[in-house]
């Protein structure tokens, strides 16, 4: 292991001491051994896919928030707090809180309800096959697409940080990823991603102390800003959101509240199976609720960690980050913001537990995609059209299999992602394709009996293609960003949401329009699936203390007073 | 957390990861003690008190979440 460390790049930011290998080297001796411990646990269908149905609320929320806060979360939104500013805490903010709350309290009791294994499984039930169909193969490409940024945000904190090379490092995590999650299932992948919550929190939260003793607190470090990037307001979230020239992502309020809050937010943490499987192997319909709006508390602190650190780059480096794309020799790309961070203020010991941190939160990101893969292919895809009757230890043993198969595909995928400016950028696009259209479906799915088969499956095809069109072409030539994102000023992520914004509106337009021609299903076989048809346990008996609803509207009122004191 | 399989709460694992990076990261600041690290602000010896903290807590969580051996 050793020798193949030693392939260094001549110049790297830290070397790591023998205590930083010890810890790097206990994170993959516990995860392993976690795996194989809990592969005795992992027999059926249910335990492999769905963790048994058996979490906790707290355990299934902080997997929930957890799936989301990879390395991909680190280093791409520090790199686009450093380039675009505090513009990017909006996706923790309103780009997550309102969805989560959503989540649990509107569209939770629906999944759980149905008893469903998966999001295209619940479009299976409402919609039929061939929707479902449609949403379990665009969404097992967005996972492997998606396991590739993570390898590629991984190589990059170990070439930047200590020069290993990329091969191994890809290598080894993958393998070791593979192990525990093929030996565990889902049990593995949310142990691991609790482990990795804890990990995160404790090895990057010394940054921004750190940098706020540096900068002489809040004021101070906005002083430093001004200073280094006169001209550019880096510090507001929402006073330089009226014209899209005010501020350094090209966005307009428009774009941050019905694009990423109304659409992009709603899309991602309600219908990406990603996330939402983890809320599924709650334990009782309570914690299945209870575990989004957890998670919700938690998500609105990340920015502590994760943006907070990209202003201080803007403040403390000595050198001006660029893009990726326009990288020159000497220089350092926005994606490398965090690790620049950490070697500025952490020593032997600590160093490796933020490198573990880093490296748990690359794992945690493949574990979570490639476990929600296996789910999809197995029961969304293999089961209905490949092989329809089989015993649950056929399907068992086919998820392990697609794991390992899973994995390897996504390695291939990593370099897709070095293409783009920021990490961000490529995640959103990825986004706007699948998760946002899928929103239109599943949500007037559950809110409008009327909605027939055909216009489900209609409007989700025309909302891809849509956005897939857009995309295209905003990429082939510039003038089409003024059309389709307002004005040609629109950066990457403004593009991003506006696309998604018209994906979502084309969607549900199509699926209106084909629901007004075509016959709806009757009532009978709606039950359990639409809101007017579905009865839900009323929490009447219970103290509003142990009320989902109590805690989502404290989740939202903290929302609105964040948005105020950094307005 | 498990009433079906009788699996060692996950908060075990975490107090066990908290209480050796916490030992080892103490343990590591105090060596350096007398000539930190070449980096901004050593002379505040995060991993010293950072190291402790971890060390508690992990304690903590490993004393309350013990496995019990009957289940």
């Amino acid at each position: 292991m050793t020798a193949m460390m030693a392939w260094t790049v001549p110049t790297t930011l830290v070397h790591l001491s023998a205590v930083d290998l010890g810890i790097i080297a206990f994170y993959f001796a516990l995860v392993l051994g976690i795996g194989f411990y809990l592969k005795r646990f992992a027999n059926t269908g249910e335990d492999f896919f769905l963790a048994g149905r058996e979490m906790t609320a707290w355990v299934a929320g902080l997997a929930f928030v957890s799936a989301n806060l990879g390395s991909l979360e680190l280093l791409g939104w520090a790199g686009s707090a450093y380039q675009y500013g505090i513009l990017a805490a909006h996706w923790y903010w309103i780009g997550a809180i309102p969805a989560m709350v959503f989540l649990g309290i509107v569209m939770m009791p629906f999944y759980y309800i149905s008893k469903t294994h998966s999001v295209p499984g619940y479009l299976q039930l409402r919609y039929g096959s061939a929707t479902s169909a449609l949403s379990a193969v665009t969404f097992a490409i967005m996972t492997i697409l998606m396991s590739g940024v993570n390898m590629y945000a991984m190589a990059v904190v170990m070439k930047v940080v200590l020069g290993w090379n990329i091969n191994f490092s890809i290598w080894v995590s993958s393998l070791t990823v593979g192990i525990y999650v093929a030996s565990g299932g889902l049990f593995s992948a949310i142990f691991n991603e609790v482990l990795q919550f804890f990990l995160i929190w404790f090895g990057a939260l010394l940054i921004p102390i750190l940098g706020l003793i540096e900068t002489g607190g809040w004021k101070g470090m906005v002083a430093r800003i001004q200073q280094n990037f006169p001209g550019q307001d880096y510090t507001h979230a929402w006073s330089t959101l009226g014209r899209f020239q005010d501020n350094p992502m090209g966005m307009h309020w428009t774009g941050i509240v019905f694009g990423l809050g109304a659409v992009q937010a709603m899309g991602y943490w309600t219908t990406d199976f990603l996330v939402v499987q983890r809320v599924l192997s709650a334990k009782d319909i309570r914690s299945a609720k209870m575990a989004p709006i957890i998670g919700s508390f938690f998500k609105m602190a990340v920015p502590l960690i994760v943006i907070l650190p990209g202003l201080l780059g803007l403040a403390v480096l000595p050198m001006h980050l660029v893009p990726a794309s326009s990288l020159q020799p000497g220089q350092y790309s926005y994606n490398e913001v965090l690790p620049l961070m950490l070697a500025r203020y952490c020593g032997p010991g600590l160093l490796g537990l933020g490198i573990t941190a880093l490296v748990a939160g690359f794992m945690a990101g493949m574990a979570g995609n490639v476990s929600a893969f296996a789910t999809v292919w197995t029961y969304d895809i293999y089961r209905p059209f490949l092989r329809k009757t089989a015993p649950d230890q056929h399907y068992v043993s086919m998820g392990r299999w697609c794991t390992l198969i899973g994995l390897i595909v996504s390695i291939g995928t990593a370099y897709l992602a070095m293409g783009f400016a920021s990490i961000m950028d490529y995640v959103q696009a990825l986004f706007g394709f699948f998760i946002a259209p899928l929103f239109g479906t599943v949500l007037l799915g559950m809110l409008w009996k009327r909605v027939s088969r055909a216009a489900g499956f209609c409007g989700l095809l025309a909302g891809t293609l849509s956005s897939v069109t857009m995309f295209t072409l905003m990429k082939l030539d510039h003038r089409w960003v003024a059309i389709f994102a307002l004005s040609p000023k629109a950066q990457g992520l403004a593009q991003d949401m506006y696309q998604a914004l018209w994906a979502c509106v084309t969607c549900v337009v199509v699926t209106v329009l084909v629901t007004l021609v075509t016959k709806p299903r009757p009532d009978e076989e709606l039950k359990g699936l639409v809101y007017a048809l579905t009865e839900v346990a009323q929490e009447g008996h219970t103290s509003f203390l142990h009320r989902p609803l109590f805690w989502g509207i404290t989740a939202l009122v903290i929302l609105a007073v964040l948005q105020i004191i950094f307005w | 957390m498990s009433e079906k399989h009788h699996i060692i709460q996950v908060w075990f694992f975490v107090g066990v990861l908290l209480l050796v990076y916490g030992f080892l990261i103490l343990a590591s600041g105090l060596a350096e003690w007398s000539h930190p690290p070449d980096i901004v602000l050593a002379e505040l010896h995060a991993p010293v008190w950072w190291g402790a903290l971890m060390l508690v807590l992990g304690l903590i969580y490993c004393i309350k979440f013990l496995p019990d051996r009957k289940a």
